[in-house]
């Protein structure tokens, strides 16, 4: 296991320097002048040069690829051209507004996935089944940004139930940062009001996200207990008169969620690269949000900085997935 | 112990309305197992044999007859009664591997009937798993291991371990040895002989290996498509087969001779599905004695006598006589 472990960590540094290497050559064979959009429209061709200079684009690629990896290991992640401030401390406003709305939005994907997952497979091809079919191919087929835009017109203009869109009001203070999650933060320091707004902002975003993860969690969540519920252990545990709900939600449960568990750290992963639309039209200050503005004005640093981010996110859940699976299926764990 | 009667177990498949076929996997069986004895059942797969064994336990639902277990009419159970028939049966399956948790460990799966049905708790519970664990050979420094690390005579050894946790009276033994290697199906049989002789257990020997079957039951049912065919104690079925049916399964055994005697054609064509019986006699697409006119048109009648039981027309004549 430990060697397993170990493996994984020292494979996942490669492949962030790959992702590294692979994004850093694409922004930078891009054809646009990032000096000359940061040095504004009315800049002279003496001080697009100097910028240029200022921001060391004036020489080889690779130069500025290795210069870059240095300044990354040191701290340094560089300076946004469009907000005038360090990329890691954008990074640390924005990306933990992403981590919070991605993992309210996987909960709800669990919460109701799971259970429908075990429903239809219970009753399966009965009416029941055919519905949360319908749900799921919905989900799977439904655009996150359509569908977050028929919420914002229903629930919001229409109901008046939620907030447009944002993270909290205007005129509220935030709570100070401590983990800089903004609900968390509210709770711990007993600002049930702001944590309450928080909540009431974050439902439709969140809701609109988990769309796509909800519908493959029950799908796959169904067929893996299909499969188990046939397996003669279950068969068996009936035998010896154990009632049919410990039987479904214990026994065959356990066993099924393991694949579940997989899809759902996938769709983690995915998820949090893919909140770009959902915080485009719900304004939602994540890192998708500010990565396409930097994107926009060909602002390297952010967008390498957030690709960084991401990746290294997408990796470690995994990575941790991986672990998990070891740690609960001891097939799994005298494997490996 | 177990007394069958009229045994009837459909199932309803397809769709709704036209397409609704029914599949009759058992279609009236009646047999009686008289307390320790072990009875066998055999027939190709899809004969229904299983389903019998699984009708017996309740896992599947009765659709006719009557199941009694122990004096007691068993063929509707409520709560009580199914915890009562639950301590009385239990089973053994084909493949040793699926029919345990892969996430439990031998002590948790051998537990399980004992927390469910008795108050044992703690170290006395481990103290009766090691305990049965030892009565089926297996050392307890397998408690803490799961089903993955055991081999498969070991597996089906803890099987049968967790089948005799709560004293059942009965053991249904679905196909028990065919999952499992040759050398180790013999040390398997032996000891389900051996424990049989020691616990009194009465055993429904379902199988397709009539080798098995005549080592280790007394009595024997030939089953096809979902009925008896044959019937009677195992030596006289096997020396003096009567069934067209039998005599077919018992020329189909391979003889580990180089020169394999002369048994005529096998029997072709495969069991006809349960759904689309045909009419007459089940056994009438491929019986090699078919009497044209008879048996694809009038259902065989049930011909009890001194030899056992035969459901074929070849012996109605012979019946009539002598009853």
């Amino acid at each position: 296991m430990l060697r397993f472990t170990l493996k994984r960590a020292v494979l996942m540094v490669f492949m962030l320097l790959g992702l590294l290497a692979i994004t850093f050559t694409i922004s930078h064979i891009a054809p646009s002048d990032p000096a000359a959009l940061a040095a504004g429209p009315d800049a002279n061709v003496e001080m697009i040069e100097r910028y240029r200079v200022e921001y060391g684009l004036d020489r080889p690629v690779y130069e500025q690829f290795v210069v870059y990896l240095g300044r990354l290991l040191t701290g340094n992640w560089g300076k946004s051209i469009h907000t005038t401030r360090m990329v890691w401390d954008d990074l640390l406003a924005y990306f933990p507004n992403t981590v919070e709305l991605v993992l309210f939005s996987i909960l709800i994907a669990i919460a109701i996935g799971v259970p429908l997952g075990v429903i239809a497979a219970v009753y399966q091809n009965r009416p029941v089944d055919h519905m949360i079919r319908i749900l799921t191919v919905t989900g799977v087929a439904m655009p996150m940004f359509w569908l977050g835009l028929m919420a914002q017109l229903y629930f919001a203009l229409y109901l008046e139930w939620f907030p447009l869109g944002g993270r909290i009001e205007m005129m509220t203070d935030p709570p100070r940062d401590i983990t800089h999650l903004l609900m968390v933060d509210a709770l711990l320091q007993g600002q049930f009001s702001t944590f309450v707004e928080a909540l009431h902002h974050i439902v439709l975003p969140a809701v609109a996200l988990c769309f796509p993860a909800l519908a493959s969690i029950i799908r796959v969540n169904r067929a893996e207990m299909l499969e188990t519920l046939n397996q003669d252990y279950i068969v068996n545990a009936r035998a010896q008169g154990l009632s049919t709900f410990r039987i479904v939600a214990v026994y065959a449960l356990k066993n099924a969620m393991l694949p579940t568990m997989a899809i759902i750290g996938l769709r983690f992963g995915w998820m949090l690269g893919g909140t770009v639309l959902v915080e485009t039209v719900f304004d939602w200050p994540g890192i998708g949000l500010y990565a396409v503005q930097a994107a926009i004005s060909s602002d390297f640093e952010p967008i390498m900085g957030a690709t960084i981010v991401l990746g290294f996110f997408f990796m470690m859940t995994n990575f941790l997935i991986d672990i998990i699976y070891g740690v609960l299926d001891p097939r799994v764990r005298d494997q490996v | 112990m177990l007394s069958i009667e009229d045994l009837k177990v459909h199932f309803e498949i397809g769709k709704r309305g036209r397409d609704r076929k029914v599949l009759k996997a058992v279609d009236g069986v009646t047999l009686t197992l008289k307390k320790g004895e072990a009875y066998g059942l055999v027939g190709e797969s899809g004969s229904g044999k299983s389903t019998i064994g699984k009708a017996a336990l309740h896992l599947v639902p009765i659709t006719g007859g009557r199941l009694v277990i122990d004096h007691e009419d068993l063929t509707r159970i409520d709560q009580r009664s199914e915890k009562k028939l639950r301590r009385k049966a239990q089973m053994v399956f084909q493949d040793p591997h699926s029919a345990l948790n892969p996430r439990m460990t031998i002590l948790r799966s051998v537990s399980e009937p004992l927390v469910l049905h008795t108050p044992l708790r703690g170290a006395a519970l481990q103290a009766r798993v090691a305990e049965l664990l030892e009565t089926v050979g297996l050392s307890s420094q397998f408690l803490y291991r799961y089903p993955h690390e055991l081999s498969g005579g070991q597996k089906q050894r803890v099987c049968i371990a967790r089948a005799i946790a709560l004293n059942p009276d009965l053991l249904v033994l679905d196909e028990p040895t065919s999952a499992l290697d040759v050398s180790v199906q013999s040390q398997i049989l032996e000891f389900l002989k051996a424990l049989q002789a020691e616990l009194g257990l009465t055993y429904l020997f379902i199988s397709h290996n009539l080798a098995v079957v005549r080592y280790l039951c007394r009595r024997v049912a030939v089953m096809y498509l979902g009925v008896i065919v044959e019937e009677g104690e195992t030596e006289a079925v096997f020396n003096n087969p009567r069934h067209p049916y039998t005599q077919a399964l018992l020329k189909a055994v391979p003889y580990p001779q180089a020169v394999q005697p002369d048994k005529g054609p096998p029997l072709g064509g495969d069991i006809p599905s349960p759904v689309d019986l045909p009419p007459g006699c089940r056994f009438q697409t491929r019986c090699p004695a078919r009497v044209e006119g008879l048996c694809d048109k009038v259902a065989p009648p049930e011909i009890q006598d001194a030899g056992g039981l035969v459901r074929c027309h070849l012996f109605a004549e012979a019946g009539r006589a002598s009853g």
